[in-house]
């Protein structure tokens, strides 16, 4: 292999360079012996830095570059801005003899270069078509008479000229703009880079077209120049992007190959904030979420495109790669210390979280509380109920912690650790992210096989995963307010002695309340509301119930100096978060109002047992029977004396039942007062235990996280122009949102209708208005 | 850009402003009667009267303040949540059609519906009390059935306009949709 090197000036810009030349024998057959150029040897990294000779770099014009061009299917070339390209070098020993395909390249201009590069890169030769040859597969033929959308990312508006790279998306007939990739590049290595990209990604990212930011006049050779890269990179449509100096208004152009598209399309130009489409998680409706990515609706095809090229983005300006790229991350990766601070701390506290948390529950499933009075205990009290989800919440939590941040956890999962993959420089463990020791240390299952690779059902799979790392957030920052305003509430109970001032007022209220209760059985065996009642019925029940609540006062009053030393040790457990103090609450109500459920029991067996027989009387006295094998009513005949027995038991009964019916209603309506107030404070517990705090907060603070669709502004147009819109994201709504992320809890409301529930008051079957999943039926 | 004044169902007077920004797109919006300062004062003396009606039967004058405090906050949620100022549709061919309602506070809730999911744009009446008033829809395609409609998204529901004014709209919508629906079905024929 000869070389030879030469040296050039460039008129204006006195630019000197060294190129190696080198001549190698064609591959096939002998045809094609050609001069090539092959500057690969030469080029690493910035072209005039690494160069041997002293080149002067000062006066450097802002693109600089020659085409070249390699006679073999893999293009090796460097492909430079065309400014310098009038300055191609040739050298007469060089030039190709015997090689009818190509043609003798001088220091012309570009044009001939260009027609070279044509004519020549692979050996079958195809007649010229229109204005250039197509090489490369075949792409499905692009839907003609659909208006062509561009989606332009709005940080690359002020890149310098380049190449587009992006996904092309025929159905649509849109294509979504990535990156802008700068000169100098060598073609070959963008193509490898993009099919690597497009492995990891699985996302089709191509070369798309051309971009061209010129600060002053358009030149005619220019726009040659970057319609003749579509020849090297052959994308159908090839999309041409030019800018003049500051002007708002761009040129947009498509270079159609096939010869049968002559008509004029329009071309929308839509501007999106690439960083918030990326970071954005669309929520789609409902029904369409069961779709594929592909098919689903355009929108969530960008988006998914957008978030998919994460893998693209992650190489900014300040790397020493073969390829510069724009992009919204190519100013600095983004990432913070403090996160990476807490995500290597969680590690070690995760894992301790989890050990004490294995001793709780061991304890908690131990056969010793399993015993028959303890476990009926602990089933009626909704403080252990509560307790036992807030374990539960910190099991899930402490499962991953990892998964806390949203984006971190969608890095984790396009990190695919593919082994001696060098992308741009990158190698896993350096990564600024540092995810990738997440992944190597995290002790979720779910995240190790999640990752190793990535399906085609990516949306479905990252909306199910994003979700799944939004619940944990939720989670966690719900148990955080709830320690916090637990220990806000304890605070404010421990000082100044107000516990003592609580178990001072609780004897009087319960003694108050018994007093109460005394008069109204007292008024009952009188002539409550003037009605006249039984008077032996009426003692009977009206001294049973006095008799009890006797009882509760004297045992209220024996448990007195107990009181504030429970008290005191209780309050304690309100640092657990304020939903358990609200639950002891509740259940310290339960407890003192124990005696009125106990009259509500007793009246309504009584009432409920009356009712009964009743109507087994009733049709008796009709010459019914009901029949318990048929269930239904059937008639029978009965003894004289059955009868006679009957109808007197009858008559009693009847004139009985008002005053049953009168207790029964006194002590229900108290029973109903009680169920309404501990009724109240459980909605409470369950908001706090359900509202999602955290999503509530993103959609404030970052509202372009949780996206229900997008809007379009139409911007400033110009005539012949094309027109010109700006894509916004449109969060969702709160209503929404809380509705989206709900935690789940543990107490269902009454699945009975208010007829029912009235049914049931009627015959006096007894009610549980607040039945705690997974509790048995009475 | 034209503008042109319309009638609403119950006799406001409303403007319609129709502007073309390229050979697909096209905005039209219905602008509404803004708030009357008559009616403004008119409910806020009402309001103050029976506030000092109250002080001076139970001379409290925490009622006074909770009437100002009522009637600003009272204010400031009817121009945030309820009064719109202006509804209008973007049609985009291709890309879908944009319903934005801005209320007087200048807050805009925006809906963007795509192209696919669009069926057609029609007139649709309605039989309210004693009145039958017309107004202009999007239906929705339903994903399963081809020719079925999954959703009607009723369109300038607050100044409901009469019906000469949604025939303008009807004819400058199906003017772009057409357009849409025939490339794309020349496209399923290709």
């Amino acid at each position: 292999m000869r070389t030879s090197h030469c040296s050039h000036n460039l008129g204006a810009a006195q630019f000197r360079s060294h190129v190696a030349i080198s001549r190698e024998r064609a591959g096939c057959g002998g045809r094609g012996k050609g001069v090539f150029l092959s500057c690969s040897s030469l080029w690493h990294g910035r072209l005039p830095h690494s160069s041997e000779a002293a080149a002067d770099t000062s006066r450097l014009p802002g693109r600089s570059a020659w085409l070249c061009w390699v006679h073999h299917s893999a293009l090796s070339a460097v492909i430079c801005a065309p400014q310098l390209s009038k300055a191609l070098i040739t050298h007469p020993k060089h030039i190709p003899v015997g090689a009818p395909s190509h043609r003798v390249w001088s220091a012309g201009g570009l044009r001939s270069s260009c027609e070279l590069h044509r004519t020549a890169p692979s050996p079958v030769r195809t007649p010229r078509v229109g204005g250039g040859q197509r090489c490369g597969v075949s792409r499905p033929p692009r839907i003609a008479g659909m208006v062509l959308k561009v989606f332009f990312p709005s940080c690359c508006s002020s890149a310098e000229s380049g190449i587009l790279i992006g996904r092309w998306i025929p159905e649509q007939s849109s294509a979504v703009v990535l990156a802008v990739v700068h000169f100098p590049f060598i073609p070959v290595q963008v193509k490898q880079y993009l099919r690597e990209v497009q492995q990891v990604a699985k996302v089709s990212v191509s070369v798309l077209g051309s971009w061209n930011n010129s600060k002053q006049e358009k030149e005619e050779s220019l726009s040659e120049f970057l319609e003749d890269l579509g020849t090297i990179f052959s994308h159908e449509p090839w999309i041409q992007i030019s800018k003049e100096g500051d002007s708002k208004f761009w040129n947009c152009s498509t270079l159609q190959k096939q010869s049968d598209s002559h008509r004029e399309e329009e071309i929308i130009l839509v501007y999106y904030d690439q960083r918030k489409v990326m970071l954005s998680h669309l929520h789609p409706p409902l029904d369409t979420a069961d779709l594929g990515a592909e098919d689903a609706s355009k929108l969530s095809a960008i988006f998914n495109t957008v978030a998919s090229s994460k893998v693209l983005f992650m190489t900014d300006r300040y790397d020493d790669g073969p390829i510069k790229m724009t992009h919204w991350q190519s100013d600095g990766v983004e990432a913070s210390i403090i996160v990476e601070l807490m995500k290597q701390a969680s590690v070690p506290a995760c894992m301790l979280l989890t050990f004490l948390l294995s001793l709780v529950s061991g304890v908690c499933n131990s056969r010793l509380l399993k015993f028959w009075p303890l476990s009926f205990l602990w089933s009626k009290l909704s403080t252990c109920e509560q307790l036992g989800h807030r374990l539960q919440h910190l099991q899930v939590i402490s499962s991953s912690k990892k998964a806390q941040n949203q984006t971190q956890l969608m890095r984790c999962m396009l990190f695919s650790g593919k082994d001696g993959w060098d992308l741009a420089h990158r190698k896993p463990v350096l990564h600024p992210c540092g995810e990738c020791l997440a992944v190597s240390t995290s002790t979720s299952s779910l995240l190790a096989c999640m990752l190793p690779r990535l399906t085609k059902s990516y949306h479905r799979f990252s909306a199910a995963l994003s979700r799944r790392a939004e619940r944990k957030a939720n989670i966690f920052v719900s148990l955080l307010i709830d320690v916090a305003l637990g220990i806000l509430l304890m605070s404010w109970l421990y000082r100044k002695n107000q516990i003592g001032h609580l178990a001072d007022t609780l004897i009087p209220v319960a003694d108050h309340v018994a007093e109460e209760l005394q008069d109204l059985l007292q008024w009952l065996m009188g002539a409550p509301a003037g009605l006249k009642m039984n008077r032996a019925l009426d003692q009977v029940l009206g001294r049973f119930f006095l008799y009890h609540i006797h009882l509760w006062i004297s045992y209220i009053h024996l448990m007195s100096p107990f009181i504030e030393m429970i008290l005191w040790y209780v309050g304690l457990s309100a640092c657990l978060g304020l939903t358990v103090a609200l639950c002891i609450l509740s259940d310290i109500i339960a407890l003192l109002t124990f005696h009125i459920y106990c009259f509500y029991v007793y009246g309504a067996r009584l009432y409920c047992l009356k009712i009964y027989g009743l109507s087994s009387l009733w049709r008796l006295f009709r010459g019914k029977k009901w029949n318990v094998l048929r269930q239904r009513v059937d008639s029978c005949s009965y003894d004289l004396d059955q009868l006679f027995i009957g109808t007197l038991l009858f008559t009693i009964l009847l004139f009985l039942l008002p005053t049953t019916a009168l207790y029964y209603l006194v002590f229900t309506l108290l029973r109903l007062l009680v169920v309404i107030v501990q009724g109240l404070i459980h909605l409470l517990v369950d908001l706090i235990d359900s509202l999602p705090l955290y999503s509530v907060i993103l959609r404030f603070c970052r509202s372009y996280r949780l996206a229900a669709g997008v809007k379009f502004r139409v911007l400033e147009q110009q005539d012949g122009k094309p027109l010109r819109l700006l894509m916004q994201i449109n969060p969702l709504s709160y209503g929404s949102v809380v509705q989206t992320y709900r935690l789940p809890t543990y107490s269902c409301y009454p699945k009975d209708s208010w007829t029912s529930l009235c049914k049931k008051l009627f015959l006096g079957e007894l009610i549980y208005p607040w039945k705690h999943k997974g509790e048995k039926q009475d | 850009m034209e503008e042109r004044r319309y009638r609403s169902a119950s006799g406001a007077p409303l403007a319609l402003r129709c502007r073309q920004h390229s050979a697909s797109c096209r905005e039209l919006a219905v602008r509404c009667p803004r708030l009357q300062l008559r009616s403004l004062s008119a409910v806020t003396s009402a309001v103050w009267l029976a506030a000092y009606g109250l002080f001076v039967l139970c001379q409290n004058s925490m009622v006074l303040s909770a009437a100002i405090f009522l009637t600003l906050i009272g204010l400031i949620i009817y121009l945030h949540f309820v009064k719109i100022d202006q509804e209008s549709l973007l049609v985009i061919g291709s890309l879908g059609i944009q319903v934005t309602s801005s209320y007087a506070s200048g807050k805009e809730s925006t809906t963007f519906i795509e192209m696919s999911q669009v069926k057609d744009v029609v007139i649709n009446e309605a039989i309210h009390m004693q009145k039958v008033i017309y107004y202009l829809c999007i239906l929705l395609q339903d994903p399963q059935d081809p020719q079925g409609v999954s959703e009607v998204v009723p369109l300038f529901q607050s100044s409901k306009p009469r019906l000469d004014c949604l025939i303008e709209v009807y004819k400058s919508c199906h003017e772009i949709l057409d357009q849409t629906k025939t490339a794309s079905q020349s496209d399923g024929v290709k």
